[in-house]
């Protein structure tokens, strides 16, 4: 009667999953070359639905992985090598133990390595793909290139690293591609638009770092090990979209002189930058010849937005271009020179502190010193002495700020992120409106100066067409007399009071009412949506920005009072 | 601590092993003519020697600790075997210790040698005292026979050596004890120059020359004072051709023909590499670095592979809180601090403290950073990833588009009126289908009629009784109004209109004055007005036998419908003829309680609400033709489209629902614009407009298109939320009533006031 029996677990979603360690018995391999493995290929556990199936009824935590993915994995060349390595390692020793040095050195030579090539390429499918998760890569690779030679790591991986992110730091600076900088407590945050992609780094600022314990570094080696590959290739690709040879050749010569030390690289950068534009292009390029967007009729507000915005990061592009850096020697050359560098600016700084200086102070043609002390004794009349906030803060308000926030000595103006994009009903500080004010003063400016040129004026019809709706509201604000007849004996006329009528806000209060109308017949369940929606945006106000605000008046009030005791 | 302890000795070793190449030099230089130094010299070498010998061991088996630990930092990259390694180390280490104490031991022992030996002091310095006389012997003295052997191996023994006849040498009686060492030292100028012979276990007091000797040779010069090390060299092989060879020997014969021995080697080499048995060096630095354009072809079968790849989130952009300069705002207060502090870690908002420095230069390193980084990388391969489709709804989308009000228009939106007289809650209003007057009936027991036009109270009835409704007859060549109040039905002939209406209406009440014994009229009684309520304008009166909550008009104007709520009988709806003074009780069961009636406007349908459904009943068939479902508690009011096949229902429980009645039994629409009890909904003859009337003070007026066409559904919009009544005792707006052909609406409410919005 009735065929099998049906055993658990052995289908559905149970046959989906396999635990780490059977995965790990499946590829017979250790547990770390297994994490390595996994590291290499992108493979990352999954969390299944029912968790309790999956685990065949038991309910202990237990990490899972897809089958397929360790199907996958089976297939890898790799796991071959990491078998040949192990037998390696194994070998060495017993030529240690018995003290055959020729053996060591025959070992050693033949030494089992591998390579990443073709894990990227399945990986990173499309060079976009490459580029969409360069990120870490390069927050990596820009960590380990801060490294010293602690033992750590590989003092060959510590070069390759400075090699690479000094390459890309060039390709930024040749393509122009800076968008946004950032100082935090952290680090430095960039970001850059590289082929359509916002890729954001975080350097850390040039101090040793103090190692911590808790940190595996073997980890973290894998990483960068995949890390540097992919940066290297996408590295070759964006100098070849620029028509540039790839690798390098200057730099390379000066980290091997030099051991690398991040400072000279600078001067490679410096260097190689120059270098790029004039020797090493391939082909010489049509300069600059930027495809004209053609013009869709379908969205005209889109594409005045779109033009606004490209007019915008033309500008952007171009904010330093004439003017020229004089670095004291206090401030972070590296992040300096590359940011201005980025937006067309010439920059120096003193010889005794880092070779590539290419002016001296005593230029009459610098005009900004940046300077990171209180004072400074000796001043050139013709230049702004600025500190170096005013370089990071100009990059983000795309505009030249006004330099009296920052002079010497003086107390500067928050640095603000440019990351947090406001919504309404957000908090905005106070700073961010002042600067976009200015901002705005300065595109009305080029405005201006624009339509001067053309000479349009389609003002006056829309005036006239205000003035007859005005008239027609009147109309219709005729009212009833709504008193009894019978009280109105005394007949009295008393002066009428005119009454103000403030065309905006019956506006604004007509679409209110009918935003009011509109929710009136949302469907039930949307209207809930609709509700949390809006609870939970209030809450935010509420808690978040309502406290900013409130914290900031009282600050400003303390800071008033404190002033006024000065006074006294 | 140990391991720092080790570098020093090795260091320390090392520079001692210098010092003792360059005494060789020195011997080998002026070895003839020093001999008598040299004897010292090499007492005392030995002597180092021994401890360097020690130091040598346990260096050397540091140095393999070294090694090892060196191949094993080579393998980590791959080999996870921390622990191993680590076993070892212990391993080695201990090792060490053992080596160490080893040597403190010796030490020891060579100070008790020592301490021996300075009692012999005397003896012995005679001794040498003598033997240094005569210069001239080749022959190194020497009393002890071991030769150069590490004298440790004697420690056990009671002798220290043999002497040129063979006889044992005993080691000098040890009877000093540690005080006496004190003593020694603290009284012998000489102490600190005196030496132990290992070889004969005597001390030796250095003499001057020999001292200084040392001091040179600690400081890195000759031993020789006289030797220059810098006197001129003669190159005899110099990078310069000379014009003759530096020897006259012929070449070699086998430096002209090829090795046999060598071709042997280099053809086994050759074999090797050709059977792959030898690979040749790799350049590793060159396969690192090496790219190349991965992506030159970008073939789709790999892409289609990667669909169900999630690309690892991004890490989130920091905020102003971030910044090394922050607004004022952003920083943390005491409390905020505190509270960030007595948090979990995974609990916090931001995972730092937001910092402030006035300067750029003042920002130190963040020291989390690589601990930041490494959480990434271990997110990035442990955390289980997963596609979340957060529900990221724009609200502004989830508002229906509707036509705008503008467009909608005419529609009331403003109160333009006030009707006031009533000094009870207004029930019921009626508008005269000339649109010229409104009837209201109140609590207060008065019926008024009203100009619409400008508010005047015309007329003013006391009936005697709180009115629940009022009625206008609908048809515009009569001028009669239906009251209800109590238990009767009252017709009042306002004469508010031409005289022929007047007369009309009049002609239609006593035209037929037949009275006629039907079934119903043992049920209800007719009667005519006399008195005083004839002048008044009262000219019927319908006696029901319970008390009457509504009355409605057929279209015509000659049918009355009347109703009588009641949970048990089956009399609840009675409808008269007027101009026959009739009535009938149309149905012979209790469906329910019926909360109001209505006639169809064209067609000889009659609609029943009870409280959950509304009936429609064919009068000539004298059948149900439809049960609408009114998905609510308890309809209170209803109303029926001009065209007749829509009907909307208001209810206490806030609805106001849409029958389409081609459509379903079902509402077509609920519409929940109310906060509280609907309590009267009305539609307008002419405009596409419905409007309701609750418990909130509200009249919500709504456009509703209605189609021709039978694919279309109506289209509802409401266009204006009309307040101005004031609730009292817990009541609102009452009853709600369209102007015949304005696009005005008139409401009333409990607070004894109608008003007028236009």
């Amino acid at each position: 009667m009735g065929g099998l029996q049906k055993k658990k677990f052995e289908r559905g979603s149970a046959t989906n999953y396999i635990t780490r360690n059977k995965a790990r018995k499946k590829l017979s391999l250790s547990l770390p070359d297994f994490r390595r493995l996994c590291i290499l290929k992108g493979i990352y556990p999954h969390e299944p639905k029912h968790k309790k199936k999956v685990n065949k009824g038991s309910t202990a935590a237990r990490t899972f992985y897809l089958l397929k993915d360790i199907r996958f994995l089976l297939h890898e060349p790799i796991v071959g090598k990491f078998r040949d390595y192990k037998v390696f390692v194994r070998k060495l020793k017993r030529a240690y133990g018995k003290t055959e040095w020729s053996a060591v050195e025959r070992l050693r030579e033949n030494k089992p390595t591998y390579k990443l090539d073709h894990i990227i390429k399945e990986r990173y499918p499309s060079f976009i793909d490459a580029l969409r998760d360069i990120d870490d890569a390069l927050c990596m690779c820009f960590l380990f290139s801060t490294f010293a030679r602690t033992g750590k790591c590989h003092v060959q991986t510590i070069q390759l690293c400075r090699r690479l992110t000094v390459e890309w730091m060039n390709y930024v600076i040749a393509s122009r591609s800076l968008k946004k900088v950032f100082i935090s407590i952290k680090g430095i945050y960039y970001q850059a638009e590289v082929m359509g992609q916002l890729i954001t780094w975080l350097v850390p600022y040039q101090f040793s770092h103090d190692h911590p314990t808790d940190v595996d570094y073997r980890v973290m080696a894998t990483f960068t090990e995949m890390y540097t590959t992919l940066q290297g290739f996408v590295n070759f690709r964006l100098y070849h979209s620029l028509n540039l040879i790839y690798p390098p050749k200057v730099m390379f010569m000066y980290i091997i002189q030099f051991g690398g030390v991040l400072t000279l690289c600078l001067y490679a950068v410096q260097k190689l930058s120059a270098l790029s534009s004039s020797l090493a292009r391939v082909v010489s390029s049509a300069e600059e010849e930027e495809a004209e967007l053609d013009q869709f009729p379908e969205d005209i507000e889109k594409m005045e937005a779109r033009e606004k915005e490209q007019q915008q990061q033309e500008v952007q592009k171009k904010i330093f271009v004439g003017l020229k850096f004089f670095l004291n020697r206090e401030s972070p050359r590296e992040s300096l020179a590359f940011v201005i560098r980025c937006f067309g600016g010439e920059v120096s700084w003193d010889k005794s502190v880092c070779i590539g200086s290419t002016y001296d102070v005593k230029d009459e043609t610098i005009t900004h010193q940046i300077v990171d002390r209180p004072s400074i004794e000796k001043q050139y009349i013709n230049r702004y002495y600025i500190q170096p906030q005013w370089v990071y803060d100009c990059v983000n308000a795309k505009i030249l700020l006004p330099v009296e926030d920052y002079f010497l000595g003086v107390t500067l103006p928050p640095h603000l992120s440019p990351f947090v994009e406001e919504k309404d009903g957000d908090y905005v500080p106070p700073e961010k409106l002042k600067i976009m004010a200015c901002s705005e003063e300065k595109n009305l400016v080029r405005k201006q100066e624009e339509e001067e040129e053309e000479e349009d004026d389609e003002d006056d019809e829309e005036e006239d067409n205000e003035d007859e709706e005005e008239e027609a509201e009147e109309k219709n604000l005729k009212r009833w007399n709504n008193k009894d007849p019978r009280e109105r004996y005394e007949v009295k006329v008393t002066p009428g009071k005119v009454k103000v009528e403030n065309p905006e806000r019956l506006e604004q209060e007509e679409k209110a009412e009918e935003k009011r109308l509109a929710i009136m017949m949302m469907k039930k369940k949307e209207k809930y949506l609709y509700d949390k929606i809006m609870f939970g945006k209030k809450r935010k106000v509420r808690e978040v920005c309502n406290k900013l605000a409130a914290k900031r008046k009282a600050h400003d009030d303390a800071e008033k009072s404190k002033k006024k005791k000065a006074r006294k | 601590m140990f391991p720092r302890a080790v570098m020093e000795g090795s260091s320390s070793e090392n520079t001692r092993s210098e010092k003792i190449e360059k005494m060789k030099k020195v011997q080998e230089k002026s070895a003839k003519k020093k001999r008598s130094k040299e004897e010292q010299e090499e007492e005392e070498q030995k002597d180092v020697e021994v401890f360097i010998f020690n130091n040598k061991v346990s260096e050397e088996e540091e140095e393999d600790g070294d090694l090892s630990d060196s191949e094993d930092s080579v393998f980590s990259g791959l080999e996870d075997s921390g622990s191993d390694s680590d076993e070892d180390d212990e391993e080695k280490e201990e090792d060490n210790d053992e080596g160490l104490k080893e040597e403190q031991k010796q030490a020891q022992q060579v100070d008790e040698e020592e301490e021996e030996e300075e009692e012999e002091e005397e003896g012995v310095t005679e001794e040498k005292e003598d033997e240094y006389k005569h210069d001239s012997s080749d022959e190194e003295d020497i009393r002890n026979t071991v030769g150069n052997i590490p004298m440790e191996w004697y420690k056990d023994f009671p002798h220290i050596g043999y002497d040129l006849d063979g006889k044992k040498i005993y080691k000098p009686i040890r009877n000093k004890d540690e005080l006496d060492d004190f003593l020694d030292k603290m009284e012998n100028p000489d102490y600190w120059r005196t030496v132990q012979d290992k070889q004969t276990g005597s001390d030796v007091v250095l003499s001057d020359e020999q001292v200084q000797l040392v001091k040179r040779l600690q400081m890195g010069q000759f031993g020789d004072v006289n030797f220059n090390e810098y006197q001129p060299q003669v190159e005899f092989f110099s990078q310069d051709v000379m014009l003759h060879p530096v020897t006259n020997r012929p070449a070699d014969k086998r430096s002209f023909i090829p090795s046999l021995l060598e071709k042997e080697k280099v053809s086994k080499l050759v074999h090797a590499i050709k059977m792959g048995w030898i690979k040749p060096r790799r350049d590793d630095q060159d396969t690192r670095g090496r790219y190349y354009d991965l992506w030159a072809s970008e073939d789709t079968s790999i892409l289609a592979k990667h669909k169900m790849h999630l690309p690892a989130p991004k890490i989130r952009l920091p905020g102003h809180h971030e910044s090394y300069n922050p607004p004022p705002e952003y920083m943390f207060t005491d409390e905020e601090r505190a509270l960030w502090e007595q948090q979990d870690p995974a609990d916090r908002k931001f995972p730092f403290v937001p910092r402030s420095f006035s300067s750029l230069r003042h920002v130190p390193a963040f020291p989390r950073f690589i601990h930041e980084r490494f959480e990434r990388c271990l997110d990035l391969y442990l955390c289980p990833r997963q596609r979340k489709m957060r529900v990221n709804v724009n609200p502004e989308d989830l508002i229906p588009k509707l036509p705008k009000p503008k467009d909608l228009q005419p529609f009331p939106t403003t109160q333009s009126l006030v009707y006031r007289g009533h000094t009870g809650l207004v029930r019921s209003i009626s508008v005269s289908p000339s649109g010229q007057w409104l009837a209201s009936g109140s609590d207060d027991g008065s019926v008024r009629f009203w100009e619409v036009c400008s508010s005047r109270c015309m007329k003013t009835i006391q009936v005697g009784g709180p009115v629940k409704s009022v009625a206008w007859n609908p048809n515009p060549s009569v001028c009669l109004l239906a009251v209800a109040l109590d238990s009767a039905v009252l017709i009042l002939s306002p004469a508010l209109a031409d005289r022929q209406v007047v007369s009309s209406s009049e002609r239609l009440l006593s035209s037929q004055q037949e009275t006629e014994l039907m079934e119903g009229a043992s049920i209800v009684t007719w009667s005519d007005a006399e008195g005083e309520e004839l002048n008044q304008g009262i000219r019927l009166k319908i006696q029901h036998p319970k008390a009457v909550q509504q009355v409605t008009w057929h279209a015509k104007g000659d049918y009355l419908a009347s109703v009588m709520p009641d949970h048990s009988s089956h009399l609840q709806v009675l409808i008269h003829q007027v101009s026959r003074r009739r009535s009938q009780n149309p149905f012979r069961k209790n469906k329910g309680l019926v909360q109001s009636v209505s006639f169809h406007p064209v067609r000889p349908y009659f609609f029943v609400a009870t409280q959950r459904s509304v009936r429609i009943y064919n009068l000539v068939k004298q059948e149900m033709t439809k049960k609408l479902q009114a998905n609510s508690k308890w309809i209170s009011s209803m109303a029926v489209h001009p065209a007749g096949d829509h009907v909307i229902c208001g209810s206490y429980d806030c609805r106001l629902s849409w029958f389409d009645l081609d459509l379903s039994t079902k509402p077509y629409k609920m519409l929940r614009h109310h906060k509280k009890a609907v309590r009267g909904v009305a539609y307008h003859r002419l405009y596409p407009l419905f409007a309701s009337a609750s418990d909130d003070g509200s009249v919500i007026v709504c456009h509703g298109t209605v189609y021709n066409d039978l694919l279309q559904n109506p289209l509802i919009v409401p266009v204006k939320v009309l307040r101005g009544h004031v609730i009292t005792h817990d009541l609102g707006v009452l009853d709600v009533t369209f102007h015949p052909t304005q696009p005005w609406v008139f409401s009333s409410g409990a607070d004894a006031t109608i008003r007028l919005f236009t």
